[in-house]
C-alpha cells in the first residue's frame, strides 16, 4: 500500500511540476516576452507597465485557465464514471451547448444587470442545468440505458443549442450581437477579477465534492447495479454528481465560452497512464486540466500574434488529432 | 432450524405486468437452495426483488429475521451479497475488484483501504484459488476465473447469505464443477447459507440439498432435492418427457432427457 501512495504522491508530484513549468511560460510568453530573470526582477520592482501586465492580464487569465481547464476535465471525467463510457463529457452530452444557450439568452433579454457580474454564470448554470435534466430523464429513467442514443441526444441537443443561438444572432441588435459573438468565440480573457475567482472557488470546490464521493466514484465502476449491491446509493450519488458536473460546467462556459474537448482528451490520457483508481485521477485530472488549458491559451495568444485565436479553435485541433492519435495506436485507451 | 430468508407472500413485477404472484418459501441457515423452473417462470424477477432492485408490490422478505425494506443498502450488502451470471467488467486489477467487497464495512472518510480490508480481501481470494491472479485485469481472465473473482469479492462482504444468479450458465463443465464445488465447499465448511438459481436440473440435484422448483410466477413444489425432482413434476413444469434416476456415483437424483427416437422405442 505504501509503495501505491509512493507512486501516487509521485505523479501528482510531477504534474505540479509541470503545471509550474506551464504557469512559467505562460507568464514569459506573449506580446512581451520575457526571460525568467527579467520576470523575476520586474515581480520584484512592483511597479511600471510590464508589471501591471503580469498582475492585471497574465495571472488572472492564468488562474481562469487552471480553473476552467481543471473544471471541465473533472466533470468530464465524473461523467464517464457515471455513464461508464469514454465518450461521455460536458461537449458530448450537450452541456456545454445549454449553458452557452442559457448565457445568450441572458445577453438578448438584457436581464445582465439585475445579477451585475454574476448574471452570465448564472445563466450559464440554468442553460447547463436545464440540459442535464433532460439527459437524466432521457437515460435514467429506463432500466437498461443505451449509451448510443444518450450521445445521439447530447450531439443533437448541441446542434439545437447552437441553431438557437444563431437564431438569437440573426435577429438581435448590433451591440448584443457584438456581444454574444464576442462571448461565443471563447477566451480566458476576463477583465473582472472577481470573476476569475468565482470560477476559480468554484471548480475547488467541485473538486472537493468530487472527493467527497471518491470511493462512491470507485465502486460506480462495477456497475450502477452491482454498486448497488456493495451498498452505494447509487441513485443519490448519480444526481449529485450530475448537478455538481453541470454547475462548474456552466459557470466555466458562461465565463469563457465553449471549449470542446478538454473533458475527453485530458481524463484519457491520465486513465491511460494512471489506470481507474478515482483517488488518484480526480486530482491528476484536475491538474492536467489545468496545464492543458494553459498551453492552449500560450498557443492561442502566440500563434498569430498580435491578434488572439478563439482558444476553442486550439483545445479541438491538438485535442482531437491527440486523441485520434492516441485511439489508432492503442484501444487500451476505450476500456473501462 | 432458524432461517436466513424468509420470503412472504411476495407479489413483484415490471409496471403493470405482475409477474411474481404470491411466493412464501423459506432458506435455512446454512442450506444450500436451488431455485429451478423453466424460461419465464419469473425466476430473475425473484432474485430481482431479493436483491432490490424490483420494488414489492406487497409481501415482506425477512434476512436473519429484518425487514429487508428496513435496512440501509450498507446494511444489507453486509447480510447478502450478489453474483450475476454476467457483469460488467471493470478495467481492474482482482485485488483491485476484490477489495471492492470491503465497501460496506468502510468508513465515510476513509481514503485508503485498512490492513484489514487487505486482509479479508485476501483470505477470500485465496479461499476461491484467485489470489495468483492477484495483480492481473479482471477482464483478461478466463470466464471461469471471473466468476471465482465475483465469488472472492461477494465473500469479502462477509455475508450471512450468498445469492447468486446461474453462476455455471456461461461455462464450460470444467469451469462449472469448479465454481459448484467451491460453491458447495463455502457452504459445508464456512456453513455460508447460498441460494441460488440454476438452470441445469441435474446440477441443481447434484449439488442443491433443497430446491425450490418454479412455474409461471408460482412455487410448485419445493423441498429436498430427492422430493423435487421427480419424473411427475418436471414433465409437469417443463412440458417435456424425462426420466429421473440416482447419480449411481453420488446417489443424487438426476434427470434425463427422452428424445422423439427414445420415445418411439
Amino acid at each position: 500500500m505504501n509503495q501505491r501512495l509512493k507512486k501516487w504522491v509521485i505523479n501528482v508530484g510531477s504534474l505540479l511540476i509541470l503545471l509550474l513549468a506551464a504557469i512559467l511560460l505562460a507568464l514569459c510568453v506573449g506580446e512581451m516576452n520575457l526571460s525568467p530573470t527579467e520576470l523575476l526582477s520586474i515581480l520584484k520592482s512592483k511597479s511600471g507597465i510590464e508589471y501591471s501586465i503580469i498582475v492585471n492580464i497574465r495571472i488572472p487569465r492564468i488562474l481562469l485557465a487552471i480553473a476552467v481547464g481543471g473544471a471541465l476535465s473533472i466533470s468530464g471525467l465524473v461523467l464517464q464514471a457515471i455513464y461508464r463510457n469514454p465518450l461521455v463529457e460536458p461537449y458530448t452530452l450537450g452541456i456545454s451547448g445549454g449553458a452557452a444557450l442559457g448565457v445568450a439568452l441572458g445577453i438578448v433579454f438584457g436581464a445582465t444587470s439585475i445579477f451585475s457580474i454574476f448574471s452570465l454564470p448564472i445563466y450559464g448554470i440554468i442553460g447547463a442545468f436545464i440540459t442535464i435534466v433532460i439527459m437524466y430523464f432521457l437515460s435514467m429513467r429506463r432500466t437498461h440505458l443505451n449509451i448510443n442514443s444518450i450521445l445521439l441526444t447530447g450531439v443533437m441537443i448541441s446542434f439545437i443549442t447552437s441553431s438557437a443561438i444563431m437564431f438569437l444572432l440573426a435577429t438581435t441588435t448590433t451591440e448584443k450581437l457584438q456581444n454574444i459573438i464576442f462571448w461565443t468565440m471563447g477566451s480566458l480573457d476576463e477583465p473582472n477579477i472577481t470573476l476569475v475567482y468565482l470560477v476559480l472557488t468554484t471548480s475547488l470546490l467541485g473538486l472537493g465534492v468530487f472527493y467527497f464521493f471518491v470511493r462512491q466514484l470507485n465502486a460506480l465502476r462495477l456497475g450502477e447495479s452491482h454498486a448497488k449491491y456493495i451498498g452505494v446509493n447509487t441513485s443519490l450519488i448519480i444526481k449529485i454528481l450530475f448537478v455538481v458536473a453541470s454547475i462548474i460546467t456552466g459557470i466555466s462556459v458562461a465565463t469563457v465560452g465553449v471549449i470542446g474537448f478538454v473533458g475527453l482528451v485530458v481524463p484519457h490520457l491520465l486513465r491511460y497512464w494512471l489506470g481507474n483508481d478515482y483517488r488518484i485521477l480526480l486530482i491528476s485530472t484536475f491538474l492536467g486540466g489545468a496545464i492543458f488549458l494553459i498551453l492552449s491559451d500560450v498557443f492561442a495568444r502566440t500563434i498569430i500574434s498580435p491578434n488572439e485565436l478563439p482558444i476553442g479553435v486550439i483545445t479541438g485541433l491538438i485535442g482531437g488529432t491527440i486523441f485520434i492519435i492516441a485511439i489508432s495506436k492503442t484501444n487500451k485507451l476505450l476500456k473501462f | 432450524m432458524t432461517n436466513i430468508l424468509s420470503i412472504k407472500n411476495i407479489v413483484s413485477g415490471y409496471g403493470d405486468k405482475t409477474i411474481i404472484k404470491n411466493i412464501s418459501f423459506e432458506v435455512g441457515t446454512g442450506s444450500l437452495t436451488g431455485i429451478i423452473g423453466p424460461n419465464a417462470c419469473g425466476k430473475t424477477t425473484l432474485f430481482r426483488t431479493i436483491t432490490g432492485d424490483i420494488s414489492l408490490n406487497s409481501g415482506e422478505i425477512f434476512i436473519a429475521q429484518k425487514d429487508i425494506s428496513k435496512l440501509t443498502l450498507k446494511e444489507k450488502a453486509k447480510k447478502i451479497a450478489i453474483v450475476t451470471q454476467s457483469f460488467d467488467l471493470p478495467n481492474l486489477s482482482v485485488e483491485e475488484y476484490v477489495l471492492l467487497g470491503r465497501y460496506p464495512y468502510n468508513n465515510r472518510f476513509q481514503f485508503f483501504e485498512s490492513n484489514k480490508d487487505y486482509e479479508v480481501a485476501h483470505k477470500y481470494m485465496k479461499l476461491t484459488d484467485t489470489y495468483r491472479y492477484k495483480d492481473q485485469q479482471i477482464n483478461k481472465l478466463s470466464g471461469g476465473a471471473q466468476q471465482l473473482v465475483a465469488i472472492a469479492r461477494a465473500l469479502t462482504q462477509e455475508p450471512d447469505l450468498l445469492l447468486l444468479d446461474e453462476p455455471t450458465s456461461h461455462l464450460d463443465i470444467t469451469h462449472q464443477v469448479q465454481v459448484l464445488n467451491l460453491i458447495r465447499r463455502l457452504n459445508k465448511e464456512m456453513k455460508l447459507s447460498v441460494l441460488m438459481i440454476i438452470h441445469d436440473l441435474n446440477l441443481a440435484g447434484e449439488y442443491c440439498e433443497n430446491l425450490v422448483l418454479m412455474n409461471a410466477g408460482k412455487v410448485h413444489i419445493m423441498g429436498t432435492a430427492e422430493e423435487v425432482l421427480n419424473y411427475k413434476d418436471i414433465e409437469e413444469v417443463y412440458k417435456t418427457i424425462v426420466i429421473t434416476q440416482k447419480n449411481p456415483i453420488s446417489n443424487k437424483p438426476a434427470v434425463f432427457l427422452v428424445s422423439d427416437e427414445g420415445n418411439t422405442i
